[in-house]
């Protein structure tokens, strides 16, 4: 049963896949946010995660051995941020700028050698017998792994947030870091930690890209996906179900769109690829105006350094 | 243990001497890079840094460090007064494509005039462009308190698929047999960027640039309106109770750096890049933020930092094409230079002590 | 039977220019209730701090069940059975209660067993607490009763509080003296800090005075009067100097006035002003008192113009200007200084000129069509620092490199050299040495009889008493009637900075 020629069921489950890289770059970020630091570089750590993770899949032959790869090279250009955001005191958004544009350089560069490869296959995983019911075996059963295990991370982060010490301690510290401090607790170190775990969570998102959603390597794979990340963190109130929605809102509107042009509708091809930007402003328009003004949910002591006075 | 202790006052000395360090440093880690390339780091930084200047073809390519800096220096002057103020203006790189748009737009619209005034118009255009892409961030801003950088961002893919839009519709060059692209300004007498002192790459644009910076020093040094800039990014409250308002200075900060960006853009696509294309935008907006920071948000440095990172760009083509070095190298480079930057700007405010033990 | 649990012997703290506490002592039984007494920069809160073990004594001793006790850091002072309840609390606005005790804890139980420890511990001691709600959603009692529960879950021997009372009501005010009135029926001691004296004499059985550092006295409240205890926090008996009569200029209007002025305050934790009304004439010093947190700061910045009010709250000659902004205020002759000075009155890292320019460019005209005459804001700077005593190498160092004392000055002289009608100055002296605090209050009596309208805000009484001819208490946001200084008791200036409200309630409890 088509649409316009367009089967739903594909369509939800193309819009889980589309999901995954801005999903997994999302609850990172939320993370990294919850503990109050703002990090602008999740573009530059996506794309680094997509090209260490094709390397890596290509070099070992084995896709999850390039997922590992991601998130270590994401990770590795997180801790440079951490560096010099928690220790060295500089200034948060301007760093996180430059993790972007030298992970765009750096992530270029080493690509060099490996355009136009094909990287080894990620599977599906195999659910056997559930996977040819009709409609919902399309849509809940046909996955590669990442997709479940994207779902899974945001169900533990959700978990750990809300029901651990280190969760707590987490939320405290971005909630108002001086208090923390004061009732000591080692702020730097959690904030180190937590940007670690958002470079990680930004590289498997690339490395999905390049390795499953392509699959392939180009330069400026990402396209933006890490910025709209950022706006989904602030669409998710800074809660992880939450975060669950908005991928999959604008994972849905970019398959949507791309289908909408292969299926030859009428609304010009530019004003639907520019949807999903203008519908991310929109929606951070409405979320930092709104009844539910987003600057009430959003940790306390987010964008600002800590410097323990002596 | 290391641990840092604020200065009294900032330290002169290092507010110069950062951004010489930072050049420095990345100068050696730029090399470490290169070798892990299989290219002999010696020879690649001297080709990048040394031959532009002084080397065989140095006669042509100092031409080419005018034409990279100048829109470079123009958008960065305008970036750093937001920047000092607190105001992340990230999408420059759209507001440049927009006002490309626009001031070529509008010298297209009467080709082929050979009328005096119609270069003065697209100027104008042009700055007008940019000057209303950054409103859309401004307003928001203002009005809904919503963060400017994702909505500047966000823009910037915009106008990229306006560009190409522009590219291969409303703008395309009739008489282009099927290319896409629109005319090409050179053979545009009346609208065209021309070089004005033949070999030395100095187009209106470049001027232009200069004359910002120019303006901007007199601005910050001179104009309460550059002093009260300084006072709202350094003490907020401060600067509520001097009388600065919020929103006067957001609209402000925004439109001149759209504006300047906008007249990049239009100098860029009358001038060197010659007609609107798809791949018009080579990301300048981008590399302007870096400009703004190793120019530590000053206009002279600006100055000097925007030729600096030229000689990266036309020593990086040089690197590219006589070393094979890919020119992705030279966007890493930039990226260094920056984290660099921001890693030793911290020495003009805080002191590095060795302390022995725990403190008290 | 009660036994000496916490004796304090000798104990002196020094930092760089000021002596915290010299050679202070004294001692708390079991169960009893001490009351340390004193004003602002008493010594108050650095004796807690060094025996919560915030910071070390530099000689002294103390002795905890007489054993010797030196606690390195709160966590050592927790495990000895002392806990300690914060003016300003660390707590955490978007948590909610549970996990804010949860916090303050070392070894904290699973989250539903502390929810249920919270509600029973809290209702025993009359402080009823939902442990699901957010801290956030919390009036500044509910909050306190968070951290006192915080400390009760930890069984302590002995309970600090400071100033606990300055952000109650007056029923939450009962409600806290029952809950430390049982606290203390159990053998848990309590050493409570305030300067509220009525409050003291219906609470504690034991009060040791602080002034300046040293004990200058101590009593057993219920058995002597409010005034005696003042007069001892205050040292001697108080004059208020004689006066040089006020010159009358004969004007139509109040140089300022103020009618009925309501307004919220922006500030988080703020205090909102309640229908505040006063009047001040060219020439005179109005001062008003009041602890910190009681609408002061929002009374500067709707005065200064930083909050805006309806029209007719604020007049200026007649003029109605309550909802002008800071700049033509100026233009009006109405110059404030605040009590931040680095942060709100200057910025902490331009220079003296620059801060200069800040503030004082409309009145002197310092610019032109916009452009800035840096060489009359430079002779201008240098004239503040010579005619103020400023100490410092020059006018281009940085606001943060002057010690308090001297920026205070430069701050204070910006205002007054800018020939003002109305001065508005919230905390002229505070951080200041004895010195300098006295030539300011001279520049201000000058300003005045120049023909100034002066507003003095000030938590320091001998601010108020030297320079104001009139005097107001501010409390929650309201404003007493003002009064002649003249004739003014020590004890009804008491009683009007501790709150007539707290009073009341006393006296029926």
């Amino acid at each position: 049963m088509d649409f316009g020629g367009i089967n739903p069921a594909v369509l939800v489950a193309s819009l889980m896949v589309a999901s995954v890289p801005i999903m997994l770059a999302a609850i990172g970020e939320l993370v990294v946010e919850k503990a109050g630091v703002l990090n602008l570089g999740v573009e530059g750590m996506m794309i680094m995660g997509a090209i260490c993770g094709f390397i890596t899949a290509v070099q070992t032959g084995s896709p999850v051995l390039g997922f590992v790869g991601g998130a270590l090279g994401a990770a590795a250009l997180a801790l440079v941020f951490a560096v010099l955001t928690q220790v060295l005191q500089a200034n948060q958004v301007a760093t996180g700028l430059a993790l972007t544009l030298f992970g765009l350089g750096l992530s270029s560069l080493m690509g060099q050698g490996y355009v136009g490869i094909k990287p080894p296959l990620t599977g599906q995983v195999p659910f056997g017998p559930l996977a040819d019911i009709p409609v919902l075996g399309r849509i809940f059963f046909s996955h590669d792994p990442m997709v479940y295990l994207s779902i899974a991370i945001i169900a533990a982060v959700w978990a750990v947030l809300k029901f651990s010490r280190m969760g707590l301690i987490l939320r405290a510290v971005g909630e108002n870091h001086d208090a923390a401090h004061a009732l000591g607790y080692k702020v730097t170190r959690i904030r180190i930690l937590a940007i670690l775990f958002g470079g990680a969570m930004a590289g498997l998102g690339g490395a999905y890209l390049s390795l499953v959603r392509v699959p392939q390597w180009t330069d400026g794979i990402t396209a933006g996906a890490g910025w709209i990340a950022l706006a989904i963190v602030v669409f998710a109130s800074w809660k992880p179900w939450r975060v669950l929605v908005g991928a999959y809102l604008f994972g849905g509107i970019s398959v949507l769109q791309l289908n909408l042009q292969a299926a030859g509708a009428r609304i010009p091809v530019e004003y639907l690829s520019m949807s999903p930007y203008l519908i991310t402003i929109l929606v951070l328009v409405i979320m930092s105006s709104g009844k539910g003004r987003a600057s009430m949910s959003a940790p306390a002591a987010l964008g600002q350094n800590f410097h323990a006075a002596r | 243990m290391l641990i840092l202790e604020k200065r009294p006052s900032p330290s002169r000395f290092w507010t110069y001497a950062t951004p010489i360090l930072a050049v420095a440093l990345t100068m050696i880690a730029g090399g470490a890079l290169f070798a892990l390339l299989g290219k002999d780091p010696i020879v690649a930084i001297r080709t990048i840094f040394w031959d532009p200047l002084f080397g065989e073809f140095a006669f042509y390519l100092r031409g080419q460090l005018l034409v990279k800096a100048g829109p470079l220096i123009l958008i960065a002057v305008g970036l750093s007064l937001g920047f000092r103020a607190g105001i992340w203006n990230i999408g420059a790189e759209g507001q440049y494509i927009i006002g490309a748009i626009f001031g070529a737009g509008v010298g297209l619209a009467v080709f082929p005039t050979e009328s005096r005034w119609i270069f003065p118009v697209m100027i104008v255009a042009g700055a007008f462009g940019g000057w209303l892409w950054a409103m859309i961030p401004a307003i928001l801003k203002t009005r809904f308190n919503t963060n400017e950088i994702l909505v500047s961002l966000m823009l910037v893919y915009v106008a990229q698929t306006i560009l190409s839009k522009a590219a291969t519709g409303f703008l395309r060059n009739p008489q282009a047999m099927g290319f896409p692209g629109s005319r090409n300004f050179s053979s545009y007498p009346a609208a065209r960027n021309v070089e004005l002192i033949s070999g030395t790459g100095m187009h209106w644009g470049v001027v232009a640039a200069f004359i910002a910076v120019i303006a901007a020093y007199v601005l910050l040094q001179r104009h309460i309106l550059g002093f009260q800039i300084k006072l709202a990014g350094q003490a907020p409250r401060a600067a509520r109770f001097a009388g600065v308002q919020p929103t006067r200075l957001v609209v402000m900060c925004m439109g001149i750096s759209g504006a300047l960006a906008g007249l990049a853009g239009m100098f860029e696509v009358t001038g060197p890049a010659g007609q609107i294309s798809i791949d018009f935008a080579s990301g300048y907006g981008f590399t302007a933020i870096i400009v703004a920071f190793l120019g530590r948000l000053n206009p002279v440095g600006i100055l000097l930092a925007g030729l600096v990172m030229a000689l990266t760009y036309v020593g990086g083509e040089m690197a590219s094409t006589n070393l094979g070095l890919p020119s992705a190298a030279i966007q890493a480079f930039q990226g260094m230079l920056l984290f660099f930057l921001l890693a030793v700007d911290l020495l003009s405010n805080y002191r590095i002590r060795f302390l022995k033990g725990r403190a008290a | 039977m009660t036994s000496e649990l916490l004796r304090i012997d000798d104990v002196t703290k020094a930092y760089p220019g000021v002596v915290a506490n010299a050679d202070v002592s004294f001692a708390i039984s079991t169960g009893e209730i001490h009351a340390l007494l004193g004003e602002n920069g008493a010594g108050k809160s650095t004796l807690v701090k060094m025996i919560y073990g915030l910071v070390k004594p530099d000689s002294g001793t103390m002795l905890l069940h007489g054993q010797r006790y030196a606690p390195a850091q709160p966590s050592a002072a927790r495990s000895a059975g002392v806990a300690m309840v914060f003016q300003h609390f660390s707590l955490f606005e978007a948590l909610n209660v549970a996990e804010n005790v949860a916090l303050g804890m070392e070894n904290p139980p699973p989250l539903r067993l502390l929810a249920k420890k919270i509600r029973a511990v809290s209702t025993e001691y009359g402080l009823p607490l939902d442990p699901t709600r957010r801290v956030g959603d919390l009036s500044a009692g509910e909050r306190q009763r968070v951290e006192i529960v915080r400390c009760l879950l930890q069984d302590p021997k002995l309970l600090i509080m400071d100033e606990p009372t300055s952000v109650l009501t007056p029923q939450e005010v009962e409600i806290l003296f029952q809950t430390l009135r049982q606290l203390s029926a159990e053998g848990t001691a309590i050493l409570y800090i305030s300067h509220k004296l009525e409050e003291i004499r219906a609470l504690c059985d034991e009060a040791t005075i602080l002034r300046r550092g040293r004990v200058v006295g101590t009593c057993t409240p219920r058995d002597v009067q409010a005034r005696e205890m003042a007069e001892m926090m205050v040292g001697a008996v108080l004059t208020p100097p004689a006066r040089a009569a006020r010159k009358d200029w004969g004007d139509a209007h109040a140089a300022l006035e103020v009618s009925g002025l309501n307004a919220d305050s922006p500030i988080q934790f703020g205090t909102s002003l309640k229908d505040i009304s006063f009047s001040v004439q060219r020439g005179e010093v109005l001062g008003i008192a009041g602890v910190a947190g009681n609408g002061q700061d929002e009374l500067l910045l709707a005065l200064s113009g930083e909050l805006r009010s309806a029209p007719g709250m604020v007049k200026c000659f007649g003029a109605p200007i309550g909802d002008t902004p800071p700049n033509a205020r100026r233009a009006m002759g109405f110059v404030a200084a605040p009590e931040d000075r680095l942060g709100h009155a200057a910025a902490p890292d331009m220079s003296l000129v620059e801060n200069a320019l800040l503030s004082g460019a409309v009145r002197k005209t310092l610019t032109r069509k916009g452009f800035i005459d840096w060489p009359k804001t430079k002779v201008w700077a240098e004239e503040v620092v010579a005619q103020y005593d400023v100490r410092t190498p020059g006018t281009w160092v940085a606001a943060r490199a002057l010690s308090g004392g001297n920026l205070q000055k430069f701050l204070i002289g910006r205002e007054l050299s800018q020939a003002p009608e109305v001065v508005i100055i919230n905390q002229p002296t505070w951080g200041v040495d004895a010195a300098a605090a006295a030539f300011i209050r001279q520049e201000i009596l000058n300003r005045a009889q120049e023909g100034a309208a002066v507003v003095v805000i000030s938590q320091d009484l001998d601010d108020l008493l030297e320079v104001s001819d009139r005097f107001a208490a501010l409390n929650e946001g309201r404003l007493t009637p003002t009064r002649p200084t003249e004739g003014l008791t020590v004890e009804e200036i008491g009683l009007m900075m501790g709150g007539a409200h707290g009073m009341e309630v006393a006296h029926h409890g």
